[in-house]
């Protein structure tokens, strides 16, 4: 019997939180191809940028995604910053690694628990997620919020990490240390968990490049590409940190990569708090006005660049963002993964990029008879308010 | 008759049977929860569920096999029901005992696994599908070293009847403690009950996050609920059943039933722990590791229990 399935994962579908629709063309348990549709959630924030001044457009674009959010406000400053060719001070330089690492470490522990939870070890999800409560607890403290910390500003940092919050944060960091030390040593050495993952999804050298694949999906397949040493920001050129990068290219490669990183991204953490007692100032320079041109800016996020891309006129407002999210170059890696596999194995390798789809997000409607786009942010405008109007309607209720 | 169809329906068949298997699943879902740092649920949580469940609305997707679909659930309880019902018959008489109802216990102990077949393959999902041919797998995988292990203390007493080991045991001593064939037997059936049950690792043909609960994936109201209810019974049924065979059976006069109880909770807390310490394992993984382990491993009891040790 050679019959072709479709078996769909998505777009609701308790392995991912987030609306999309992988289509796993079948036969028997063997996937032979796989289709991915996304654009389930469009939120158009890169047109609502175009009416937002320049400090709005950095909280804005925190909302693109809500794990890994301040790697939008970072590499969004670093365009800004670019575009106006503002320098930083010393200290704001320290406090962006600070708050880019600790959101590396929250975000990657956060995926080593969803991944347990997606082989069924859920065991290992909750216990992960505990361990990961002190790093939300330390970003509480520091910036106010568990997440959405709102730190960045173009010209430096809003708030200051105060002297004596850095004992606090050493320890926080410490009991960190400690317990994703358990964590690392149990899943590595977990034989099971070898036998699930182990050769399975392998990337090779040659696809995570053509594929373009950044972040630790890369470094997972041996290719040592990494923003922050590549083109330096913030504090990264000031401490001393390793890439990490593993040769398999499977998923068990791409979770030992995420676990030693948690570990550098600690020893950054560590000696810019070290920094900070030594560097004082200011934390933000003063920008009077962004004159016309274009910037591009970029982050290290947990998942890999993320890469913004602003151009000014001269007013308080640019004319245009871009965005590159890390998961929109990944996600098509896996028609060089999946195929081959099994549908159980599917759902891991498919996780293993650590998809973050509110991210990657984007829609262009075009006509094919024309080919020339059909809806642009008036007509979505309209579109979302007619669904409103309708919505209400139904529910027998005059338009509010 | 009428005695018989009292212990069908109430003791020791279907209404003990399901209480005390949803009070054990509360069991499982708290000691779970403990384990994950979590707080878990109150001890109704199990019947409130079913209750809740019992007043929903029957879906039958379009495309279905209806009959199929309608009767599964119905033909699981029906087997785990029996299968509950001889053994504590034997358990609290043994001299009820018939010839070869060993034989008959493995056949109704299947019927759970026939009924997510059917059920899975009749919901006209394709998911449903793909989560009844990986049942069928798994018990083509379990159910030869499951009967290898079960038939090994028999061997050993030369007989097929539940009742002539229970008495054995009572007279001998546990085959568990007494007999090293009994003891590999006894790994082998507890790994192999962990696939009839299909729990963590081998939780494979309800994978959620694979194929989203595979063969109930269509079930709603009260045929989930029943669905629900013959797991709930089974993760009873199926450890007594290892405790009658191997740890001397469970007696209930004086001191004898704190004992049983003690060898029961022992059995679920193993089960427990083995389901939370573990991931999901792939089929392929599976089917390997009960024919070329377990298999082996059971043949090594059988041929110890037939040299006597």
């Amino acid at each position: 019997m050679n019959r072709k399935t479709i078996i769909p994962i998505g777009p609701y579908h308790p392995l991912q939180e987030e609306p999309e629709f992988f289509e796993l063309e079948m036969e028997g348990e063997k996937v032979i191809d796989i289709n991915v549709h996304i654009g389930y959630n469009h939120r158009s924030i890169e047109k609502i940028a175009e009416s937002k001044t320049f400090d709005q457009m950095v909280f804005l674009v925190e909302r693109i995604c809500g794990i890994c959010s301040t790697s939008h406000p970072i590499a969004n400053c670093n365009a800004v910053e670019d575009l106006a060719r503002i320098e930083i001070p010393e200290r704001a330089r320290y406090i962006r690694s600070i708050v880019g690492e600790l959101e590396r470490l929250h975000s990657h522990l956060l995926w080593a628990g969803l991944a347990g939870h997606f082989i069924g070890y859920n065991t290992l999800w909750m216990w992960i997620w505990k361990y990961r409560e002190p790093i939300l607890e330390i970003f509480e403290a520091v910036t106010g919020n568990r997440n959405h910390y709102a730190m960045m500003i173009p010209g430096g940092v809003r708030r200051d990490i105060k002297e004596e919050d850095i004992p606090f944060l050493s320890k926080g960091l410490d009991e960190a240390e400690r317990k994703i030390d358990m964590v690392t040593k149990a899943v590595l050495d977990d034989p099971v968990l070898a036998a699930r993952l182990k050769g399975v999804g392998i990337l090779s050298r040659e696809d995570a490049i053509n594929y373009c694949a950044v972040g630790p999906t890369a470094r997972a397949s041996g290719i040592p590409i990494d923003v922050r040493r590549d083109d330096p920001y913030a504090a990264y050129d000031l401490v001393d940190w390793k890439i990490i990068t593993q040769e398999e290219g499977d998923v068990f490669a791409k979770v030992v990569v995420r676990l030693l990183e948690c570990f550098e991204s600690i020893k950054i953490i560590r000696q810019c708090l070290k920094m900070l007692r030594t560097v004082k100032g200011e934390i933000a320079a003063k920008v009077k006005e962004i004159p016309p041109g274009e910037g591009i800016g970029h982050h290290e996020a947990p998942r890999g660049e993320v890469f913004h891309y602003v151009r000014s006129d001269g007013s308080n407002m640019p004319v245009r963002l871009k965005v590159r999210a890390p998961t929109y170059v990944n996600l098509p890696t896996c028609k060089a993964t999946v195929p081959g596999e099994s549908v159980a194995d599917a759902a891991i390798i498919l996780a293993a990029i650590d998809p973050c789809y509110c991210c990657t997000e984007r829609i262009v409607t075009i006509n094919k008879r024309t080919g020339q786009r059909e809806l642009n942010g008036q007509d979505l405008l309209r579109l979302s308010r007619k669904k409103t109007e309708k919505i209400c309607k139904n529910m027998g209720r005059r338009n509010v | 008759m009428a005695a018989n169809i009292f212990y069908f329906i109430v003791f020791p068949g279907f209404l003990f049977t399901a209480v005390v298997g949803l009070l054990v699943s509360w069991v499982d879902r708290k000691i779970t929860a403990r384990i994950q740092w979590r707080v878990g649920p109150p001890w109704y949580q199990n019947f409130v569920d079913f209750f809740k469940l019992l007043g929903k609305e029957t879906i039958v997707p379009r495309g279905a096999g209806r009959i199929g679909f309608l009767f599964a659930p119905l033909m699981g309880l029906i087997g785990v029901t029996l299968v509950s019902l001889i053994l504590w018959q034997m358990n609290l008489n043994p001299n009820r005992s018939f010839m070869g109802d060993v034989i008959v216990l493995i056949y109704l102990s299947i019927l759970p696994a026939l009924a997510i077949i059917i059920g899975g393959s009749s919901s006209a999902n394709p998911l449903g599908a793909i989560g009844a041919s990986r049942e069928m797998k798994l018990i083509l995988a379990d159910e030869l070293p499951f009967i290898m292990a079960i038939f090994t203390p028999l061997v050993k007493i030369g007989s097929l009847k539940v009742g002539s080991i229970i008495t054995y045991q009572l007279n001998h001593g546990m085959m568990f403690t007494h007999h090293l064939s009994s003891v590999i037997a006894l790994v082998v059936a507890f790994l192999c009950m962990q696939a009839k049950l299909t729990l963590v690792p081998f939780d494979i043909p309800e994978a959620e996050q694979e194929i989203m609960a595979g063969p109930y994936i269509e079930y709603s109201g009260p045929l989930l609920a029943l669905f629900k209810l013959t797991r709930a019974m089974m993760l009873f049924a199926m450890p007594v059943f290892l405790i009658t065979i191997f740890l001397g059976g469970m007696q209930f006069n004086g001191w004898a039933s704190g004992w049983s109880v003690v060898k029961y909770l022992v059995i679920l807390i193993l089960i427990i722990l083995l389901k939370n310490t573990n991931p999901r394992l792939r089929i392929d993984q599976a089917l390997k590791f009960f024919w070329l382990r377990m298999f082996p491993l059971s043949c090594i009891g059988f041929v110890l229990a037939l040299l006597g040790l």
